[in-house]
């Protein structure tokens, strides 16, 4: 036991520098797929037919490719065709568009929760279609997809550990690099895996604090 | 002012509204009554463009209402709507409720929505209620928030889509005196009800639609009070015969 806290007395300053980069890409890549998910719903709900068919294809296409595969092909096939990356820039990005396909189905479906009536409500009123949709609908959208949305932050979380296939030295890669140069296999794992539910577990208790709040008082 | 000729719709093979025709005259309070189904609701949700149709033309203002059209957000803020499911946004306070439309949609300033919006709510009997949530309101007083809310635009005209027929009974003679205080004020109002009572007292015309038609029109006196179709005696000796019906 005093072996543990000798050794995890040095790995830990390694361990938490990688911990800042995890949390850095799951932000950035979180922001990335909420943005882009936001646009690919709006763009799957479109009445217009070419722009709903092209979201539903792009969501399709990435959903049926592995995140390891997408990280890989921006990472090392895009400087190909002249696109240089950082593996930082390039696990953002494929973190992020391989999410917003995921981030596209829970707003979408948020979206299409809220009661019809709103609607003709708001419509009722002489709302133009982008002012209905930024008052009235995507507000409560919100709420109802708050769930799966706190959902996917965390799954991202752990996820983030696969950008450590493209070298980015995030907390799993940094734990891979300590483990293959001191053989302490069991310590370092074990404090990788404590530092990643230090980090899920609270976050997991603040969406629940988060969707009671919300969901108090503005109910039907 | 608002002129309907000809109106007909259909979903698909079903044929909703078979040739509507209907005036109303600014200030004028018309009521559509009929059973379920014959198609009064489908007809005021035409007026401002909620609903589409195949046949016909209806008129607003002098306007042709065109669901597809791009002016028709502008033509629906010349008209205040109340729905039968209140309808209000959840999400905000009732006084937000009411002040969403000046605010957002006309642009008025907030401080200037806000008195406006509470002198409404007042006019309505919820001067008190205006920070609290829908869900923190009966739904006599929901209704009456989206009245206030409809009104806040300052719509020329007021069609309303059964407004007390998702009401407790207890809770309907608040919504009903707040359409009347309208009605004396001299609004248009286009009002699809189940009420009798109001019609008689308050609309100066009648219509009973049946089947997808104006089966009879007339004055409420005459339609309400001596109907000369056999469709209209037998509609109202049922609503009027129903146990626990809105006769009053």
């Amino acid at each position: 036991m005093s072996q543990f806290l000798q050794n995890a007395r040095d790995f830990l300053p390694i361990l938490l520098q990688g911990a800042v980069v995890t949390v850095q890409v799951t932000v950035l890549a979180f922001l990335l797929s909420s943005a882009l998910g936001l646009v690919l719903a709006l763009g799957k709900l479109s009445s217009v037919r070419a722009i709903s068919l092209a979201a539903s294809t792009f969501i399709n296409v990435v959903r049926g490719l592995p995140i390891i595969v997408q990280l890989f092909y921006i990472y090392f096939v895009l400087p190909d065709f002249g696109v240089q990356l950082t593996a930082f820039q390039a696990g953002v990005i494929g973190l992020g568009i391989a999410y917003s396909a995921y981030q596209a189905e829970n707003f979408r479906a948020g979206i299409e929760a809220v009661d019809p009536g709103q609607r003709e409500a708001a419509l009722a009123m002489g709302m133009r279609p982008a002012l209905l949709m930024r008052r009235v609908i995507l507000p409560q959208a919100f709420r109802i997809a708050l769930p799966p949305y706190g959902n996917t932050l965390v799954m991202m979380l752990k996820d983030s550990s696969l950008v450590s296939t493209i070298t980015v030295a995030e907390m799993t890669r940094a734990g891979q690099l300590i483990a293959s140069s001191t053989f302490q296999n069991m310590t370092v794992y074990t404090l990788v895996a404590l530092l990643y539910l230090v980090m899920s577990l609270p976050l997991v208790a603040c969406l629940r604090r988060l969707e009671r709040r919300l969901g108090a008082g503005s109910r039907r | 002012m608002i002129e309907i000729d000809g109106l007909e719709k259909s979903y698909g093979a079903h044929r909703v509204l078979l040739g509507v025709s209907l005036r109303v005259a600014r200030g004028e309070v018309v009521c559509l009554i009929g059973p379920s189904g014959s198609g009064k609701s489908t007809v005021l949700r035409c007026i401002n463009g909620l609903e589409s149709y195949q046949g016909g033309e209806v008129r607003a203002f002098g306007e042709r209402v065109d669901q597809r059209s791009a002016g028709i957000h502008l033509l629906r803020r010349r008209m205040g709507m109340v729905f039968q499911r209140f309808n209000l946004f959840p999400h905000r306070t009732a006084l937000e409720n009411v002040m969403e439309g000046p605010v957002h949609v006309q642009g008025v300033p907030a401080a200037q929505a806000r008195a406006e919006a509470l002198a409404l709510l007042e006019k309505v009997g919820l001067a008190d209620k205006g920070g609290h949530y829908p869900a923190q309101l009966s739904g006599g007083q929901q209704q009456r928030v989206a009245i206030a809310r409809a009104l806040a635009l300052k719509p020329e005209a007021m069609l309303f889509d059964e407004p007390t027929a998702a009401l407790d009974p207890e809770l309907v003679g608040d919504v009903l005196g707040v359409m009347r205080t309208l009605a004396d004020e001299g609004m248009t109002m286009v009002v699809v009800t189940h009420e009798m009572g109001f019609a008689r007292e308050v609309a100066d015309r009648v219509c009973f639609l049946h089947g997808g038609t104006i089966v009879e029109e007339g004055s409420a006196a005459q339609v309400l009070g001596a109907p000369r179709h056999a469709r209209t005696q037998d509609f109202l000796r049922r609503v009027l015969h129903a146990p626990g019906g809105s006769a009053a």
